[in-house]
């Protein structure tokens, strides 16, 4: 077996996988540390799920080398599965059993984990212990699926797009639920396409596109590499004539505009000197305000200055 | 979110130890991953009450209509009319025809119509003209019956006294020769449709692949289908054979073991089938076309309402060789026959063969995800 320094929980090199004639994955680099929750981001179509099947083992790369644990799939799947935790994107359980009756199910194919109730209050399911499945609410059934995760009590779990299409309390109440297992000392990775959600859970994150790692690292990090510390958005309209983008660019504490769709963006590294000079500006060339926003800069910044695209383009 | 407060406080991990609560007491046979995936499977049908409906309610429907309809009843009235009064009154004589006296006009509309079988008129000289179709059975009857009648009434007496010995015996009836072919034709579509919908909407909604995401074994889960076949098949064939036995008298001439062994047999070989049908296909349209097109044939064909004889000759060995006529043969030899496993050798070859043929191609050519 390959030497790996301890503290690699999953290193992946050289990833390759084409699905006929789409490159879905594209010689991707990715490691994993032990005890860390590990955020695979990036719009849909960039290759998140491939990559994360092919650690668990369901799909076959075409070339590169996944080292899980401290083991390979061609040598020792079997001690693998025992010890993975898995929540697929998309999973429809089986409606007509009732919750406690499908944990059983997961649970007896496990030979070590703890007892179908215990799991089931972990996620907060006991008051629904034995209705079934099909009557649950879509953040209910995505709780049950993290059960159906926790099992068989894993060293590593792998979390597919966990809160894709719940409401943002169900979101909220998930990664709470999140939060909690990480105490708990077991390595996660989750792929995402909600910046936020990676920036919550995530000590480290990669983000994807076109099946290639285009950046890597703590969201503060990657924000941090961006160079500016907030985005300032506004509209101008109504106006003889239309605005001039030049001079903006040459404000102080101003670092790149770019309009699109009649909003301007700027990034700016000094907002407190940006927007008196922005207001000046403005006023100078006639063009009066209809909107203004600033936030502080996200991991979608950091997605569009990469790409010039936005996370939810696709 | 103040229902978050309610999780359990969780242990800081242990160096190598586990996480989460003690480890459990031995386990039991319920732990087992056979037993969970028999018992969900078992679960999933039970409470699909279409499901119930086709596999128990249906075929008995099927039975007590065929078995109504198709009744062996005393030789059907033959209803004919007459256009005098002479001429009715003299074909009252016989207990087998209905006789209406009607206006010539109103014979002829009833005559044309079916409404009669047969028009009896005076003809010239007190001779009688019989007016019927001789292409419907039932017309050259009523002239036999009508001529006899006249003729008796006019004072013929015949030279041969004759008597009828009637043969009702339960074993010759249609539902005799009914219920074994409901029967085949029930196993057939439970273990083809049961094996075949559970799979493919398993693999539809990923569930499958999630399943060969643990350490399922996967034999496990194909053997589940198969062990809660088995155990369904229990509740199947006895419902419809009581059925037939208490209601229809149909008789069971066979020893009970060889016909429980017959319909294991079949049972399995048209689970294989049925695996092999679900083995590749993704959707639930696909996968139903594709079983109607393994069925419908079989239904027609393998002699479930018919006897497969009245297919020509040159059709017989393709005919023989599906593994429905084949099961449909055994069940009624040993029912009716009571027939042994000995002189069913060859269907049951045909039975082997199909299961031996058709699992390990439907494990070589299945899809898991």
């Amino acid at each position: 077996m390959l030497a790996s320094t301890p503290t690699a929980a999953l290193r992946v090199r050289n990833l390759r996988k084409t699905f006929k004639d789409v490159v879905a994955v594209d010689g991707l680099e990715l490691e994993v540390r032990t005890g860390e929750c590990f955020g695979l981001l990036g719009p849909n179509g960039a290759g998140k799920t491939t990559t994360i099947e092919i650690c668990e083992g369901l799909t076959e790369p075409d070339s590169g080398d996944v080292e899980l644990l401290g083991m390979r799939w061609d040598s020792h799947a079997a001690e693998l599965r025992e010890r993975l935790g898995i929540q697929l994107q998309e999973t429809q359980l089986a409606d007509k059993v009732t919750v406690m009756e499908t944990i059983r199910l997961f649970r007896s194919f496990f030979r070590h984990g703890p007892p179908p109730a215990e799991v089931i209050a972990l996620v907060q399911l006991e008051e629904k212990v034995n209705s079934r499945v099909g009557g649950l609410s879509g953040g209910q059934k995505q709780r049950l699926a993290l059960a159906c995760a926790l099992v068989g009590d894993p060293d590593f779990l792998f979390l597919d797009e966990p809160t894709t299409g719940l409401d943002p309390q169900a979101r909220r109440q998930l990664w709470e639920l999140i939060e909690r297992f990480k105490l708990q000392g077991r390595t996660i990775l989750l792929t995402t396409h909600y910046m936020d959600e990676a920036e919550q859970l995530c000590e480290r994150v990669a983000i994807m596109d076109h099946g290639k790692v285009i950046a890597q690292g703590t969201p503060r990090e990657l924000i941090t590499s961006l160079g500016v510390e907030h985005m300032v958005e506004f509209s101008a309209g109504g106006a003889a004539k239309a605005l001039e983008i030049q001079p903006l660019r040459r404000m102080e504490g101003v670092r790149d505009v770019r309009a699109e769709n009649g909003t301007v963006q700027m990034q700016v590294t000094e907002l407190h000197r940006a927007v008196p000079a922005l207001l000046d500006e403005l006023e100078r060339q006639g063009v009066p305000l209809t909107e203004l926003r600033t936030h502080s800069a996200t991991l979608e910044d950091v997605f569009v200055t990469l790409t010039g695209r936005h996370l939810r383009d696709e | 979110m103040s229902n978050i407060t309610a999780i359990p406080e969780i242990r800081p991990r242990e160096a190598a130890g586990r996480r989460l609560g003690p480890e459990p007491r031995e386990r039991s046979l319920a732990d087992n991953a056979l037993v969970q995936l028999t018992l969900t499977r078992f679960r999933e049908f039970v409470r699909e009450p279409e499901a119930l409906f086709w596999v128990f309610v249906f075929p008995i429907l099927l039975a007590a209509g065929l078995g109504l309809a198709f009744r062996n009843r005393p030789a059907d009235v033959l209803k004919i009319a007459a256009v005098t009064p002479e001429l009715a009154r003299s074909l009252r004589q016989d207990q087998l025809l209905d006789v209406q006296q009607l206006s010539a006009p109103a014979a002829d509309e009833a005559l044309r119509t079916g409404k009669v079988a047969l028009l009896a008129e005076p003809g010239p000289g007190g001779s009688v003209v019989y007016r019927y179709d001789d292409t419907n059975p039932e017309g050259r009857t009523a002239r036999m019956l009508a001529d006899r009648a006249v003729e008796r009434a006019a004072g013929r007496v015949d030279p041969v006294a004759a008597s009828d010995r009637l043969m009702r015996e339960p074993g010759s009836r249609y539902i005799d020769f009914l219920i074994p072919g409901l029967l085949g034709m029930n196993l057939m579509g439970s273990a083809i449709w049961g094996m075949g919908f559970a799979i493919v909407d398993a693999r539809r909604r990923k569930l499958m692949k999630r399943l060969i995401a643990t350490p399922m074994p996967r034999h496990d889960y194909l053997l589940s289908f198969l062990l809660s076949r088995l155990v369904m098949l229990v509740v199947e064939v006895g419902f419809l054979l009581g059925f037939g036995v208490f209601v229809f008298k149909v008789p069971m001439r066979g020893s009970l073991p060889d016909l429980a062994l017959l319909c294991v047999i079949t049972s399995l070989s048209f689970g294989a089938l049925g695996l092999l049908i679900a083995s590749r296909a993704r959707t639930i349209e696909a996968a139903s076309g594709l079983m109607n097109l393994v069925m419908m044939p079989m239904w027609i064909v393998s002699g479930v309402f018919f006897s497969a004889q009245r297919f020509p000759d040159m059709l017989q060995p393709v005919i023989k060789a599906l593994p429905l006529t084949a099961a449909i043969d055994a069940l009624r030899a040993n029912m009716l026959q009571g027939a042994g496993l000995a002189q069913l050798s060859s269907q049951l070859l045909v039975l082997a063969a199909w299961l031996v043929v058709c699992f390990p191609l439907a494990l070589k050519l299945f899809r898991w995800r």
